[in-house]
């Protein structure tokens, strides 16, 4: 599903250009669960904009679905985004001072082919994929507790049923034993309904529930593989 | 992004900030109604300008004695004013020229008025012939006005303007058969006239109607005139009207050069011209004065606008990542733009109408709220969000989505 071919990404601040990304090569098929890691400024969440059609590499082949993500223009990367790919955050960036199901049903606004019918319809199997309690919907986002918001993050992600979900430091901002649930979510929306997930995370007990790990450090693929070892990170 | 998703997107998001939003309308609920009610008094004043002109007659012509060369420099024609018109004048004018409809002689005088109850007044006194109703379409109000026997037996009778009668027998009196002195001597009121809504200028409320004759006679004690109104029979025809008269005059008065000439003829339809355009000179300075303030409101706009971008910067990178295109972003910021300049523009009107409305009931100056001060005040609030808007809304579309959710 996602081929990447020596992928660079550069970035020139004056004279100095920045190699952030170095020949970056792998693919994930479909309905993998791979984590991507690395300490911080190993290029990783640059990776992830690239993958999440939010940023264009340098050089290179990133194909999403047999489709060459290079040649898109902005309004037609806009739409893969909207179509095709469900972002989780860290800091879970919900719309405050709006219900649960409201936030929910925001990528439907940019999707134009969801009647609002049915919105409502999508929002409520989101929400109830991603294990939030009925009783919580109709909360304000800044009443819950930051488990519950990534859940309301992740129905978000899954509303438009996306071919791919990128999840960017998900467990970042929440405790552990929260953090372990809302990995056990993203575990069981793997197994069951078979979405592809990409985890990024520079912590190796997060990314040692994915089934792949892809290392990167400095830019490059230091290590892929999917017996759960990690090599360069240490644990905290 | 569908349009009513943007409308209701814009509803949320001004709610969401509820005492912002209101302060920025109310900038522009101040422009707009000042920009209203501003215009209201200048077309208001216009309006009754015209009326009262057009109350007058616009097909009058109006001979007076003395020489003025402008409008701006008219003289009263009462006591020591030039006495070069006498009822000849009029009578070679009635015959000799034509287009005429009516003609009528006037003689004026400013005199104090005195009742038997002791109230009394200085008032104008019109010494006018039968004629004189039906070109100045006066209406009575009490009793009739003056007839041809009143004026052929010198009768010492008098019409009241309803100003005059209120200030000599009280508001909604009948003084019909009762007695009045002017210059010491008794008239019997005959009749009221009704009001004819003047004020100031050439208020056609507050004198006293006696005959002509009467008034030669007893008050002035000459033959001349203090003017000679002519009704033309259309307005098309009043400047040839004016040029005979001119010919005429000047040839009895034995004038050649006609800048020395011993009267002045002022034609209706000029002053209704000037004082209509010094009017529209005057609603021009009032609304550009009031568009001040709502140019002031829209940088307001813009203002909140540009605030607002910032603060939700992380918003628009997360609305990005969810599929938002440049386009719908700045859809989103413009909407919010105009949808407060729209509220703002509509609770301006209503502000404008009672502010108006106000002025109108306890200033004493009539106001006028025209169709189209409305619709362009809506038209220019709606632009104002827009050219105010549509910075702030390019600045949002155009932010870097990965710059944006990294925002702090």
């Amino acid at each position: 599903m996602i081929k990447c071919q020596k992928i660079n990404k550069m970035y020139t601040r004056g004279n100095t250009g920045l190699q952030v990304l170095n020949d970056v090569s792998f693919e994930i098929k479909k309905g993998e669960f791979v984590a991507i890691t690395g300490p911080s400024g190993s290029g990783k969440s640059t990776l992830m904009h690239i993958l999440g059609a939010l940023d264009r590499p340098t050089s290179g082949t990133y194909l999403l679905n047999d489709k060459n993500m290079l040649e898109l223009s902005d309004n037609e990367l806009a739409e893969i985004r909207s179509q095709k790919i469900g972002f989780v955050f860290q800091s879970f960036n919900l719309l405050s001072r709006s219900t649960v199901l409201r936030n929910v049903m925001v990528p439907l606004l940019y999707d134009n082919n969801t009647p609002k019918e049915e919105r409502r319809n999508k929002a409520e199997k989101a929400l109830i994929a991603s294990g939030l309690d009925e009783d919580r919907w109709q909360h304000l986002s800044n009443e819950l507790s930051g488990g519950q918001m990534q859940r309301v993050a992740i129905a978000r992600a899954l509303v438009n049923d996306p071919d791919l979900i990128l999840a960017d430091e998900p467990t970042g901002n929440l405790d552990s034993k929260t953090g372990e649930v809302v990995l056990n979510t993203f575990k069981k929306l793997n197994r069951e309904k078979g979405h592809t997930i990409i985890l990024i995370t520079h912590e190796r007990y997060v990314a040692q529930h994915a089934d792949r790990i892809i290392e990167i450090k400095d830019g490059e693929i230091v290590s892929d593989r999917s017996d759960g070892a990690v090599l360069s990170l240490k644990d905290k | 992004m569908i349009f009513s998703d943007l409308i209701q997107e814009t509803y949320f998001s001004l709610s969401a900030n509820k005492a912002r939003s209101f302060l920025t309308i109310l900038g522009i609920v101040i422009g707009i109604g000042s920009v209203i009610a501003m215009i209201s008094v200048g077309q208001g004043a216009a309006k009754d300008i015209e009326s009262n002109i057009q109350s007058l007659g616009s097909n009058l012509l109006v001979i007076s004695p003395g020489n003025q060369k402008s409008f701006g420099s008219m003289t009263r024609s009462g006591a020591g004013s030039a006495s070069t018109l006498v009822a000849n004048d009029a009578e070679a004018i009635e015959q000799e020229v034509g287009y005429i409809e009516n003609i009528a002689s006037t003689v004026s005088s400013r005199l104090q008025v005195k009742t038997t109850k002791g109230t009394n007044t200085n008032t104008n006194v019109y010494g006018v012939d039968t004629v004189y109703l039906s070109i100045k379409s006066i209406q009575m109000q009490i009793g009739s006005f003056l007839n041809d026997a009143h004026v052929n037996n010198i009768s010492k009778v008098a019409v009241l303007g309803p100003t005059a009668r209120d200030d000599l027998f009280g508001e909604e009196a009948d003084p019909t058969g009762q007695k009045i002195r002017i210059n010491n001597l008794e008239f019997t009121v005959i009749g009221v006239t009704q009001s004819k809504g003047g004020t100031g200028f050439g208020n056609a409320d507050d004198l006293i109607y006696v005959p002509i004759t009467t008034a030669q006679r007893y008050l002035t004690g000459n033959e001349s005139l203090s003017s000679i109104n002519v009704q033309v029979v259309s307005e098309e025809l009043m400047s040839d009207a004016q040029q005979q008269i001119t010919n005429l005059l000047l040839l009895r008065h034995k004038i050649s050069d006609s800048a020395n000439a011993d009267f002045t003829i002022v034609n209706q339809a000029d002053v209704l011209d000037a004082i209509s355009s010094v009017a529209m000179t005057m609603t021009l300075l009032l609304g550009s004065i009031a568009g001040i303030s709502l140019l002031v409101g829209g940088i307001g706009i813009m203002n909140m606008m540009l605030t607002t971008v910032t603060e939700r910067t992380r918003e628009i990178g997360l609305r990005k990542s969810l599929g938002a295109k440049n386009n719908d972003i700045g859809a989103q910021f413009l909407a919010e733009s105009v949808a407060l300049t729209f509220v703002g523009g509509i609770f301006g009107v209503l502000l404008g109408w009672l502010i108006a409305f106000a002025i109108t009931k306890f200033g004493g100056t009539n106001t006028s709220v025209t169709t189209i001060s409305v619709l362009l005040a809506c038209g220019v609030s709606a632009l104002i969000g827009i050219i105010f808007g549509y910075y702030p809304a390019r600045r949002a579309a155009k932010l870097n989505p990965i710059d944006a959710l990294r925002y702090e």
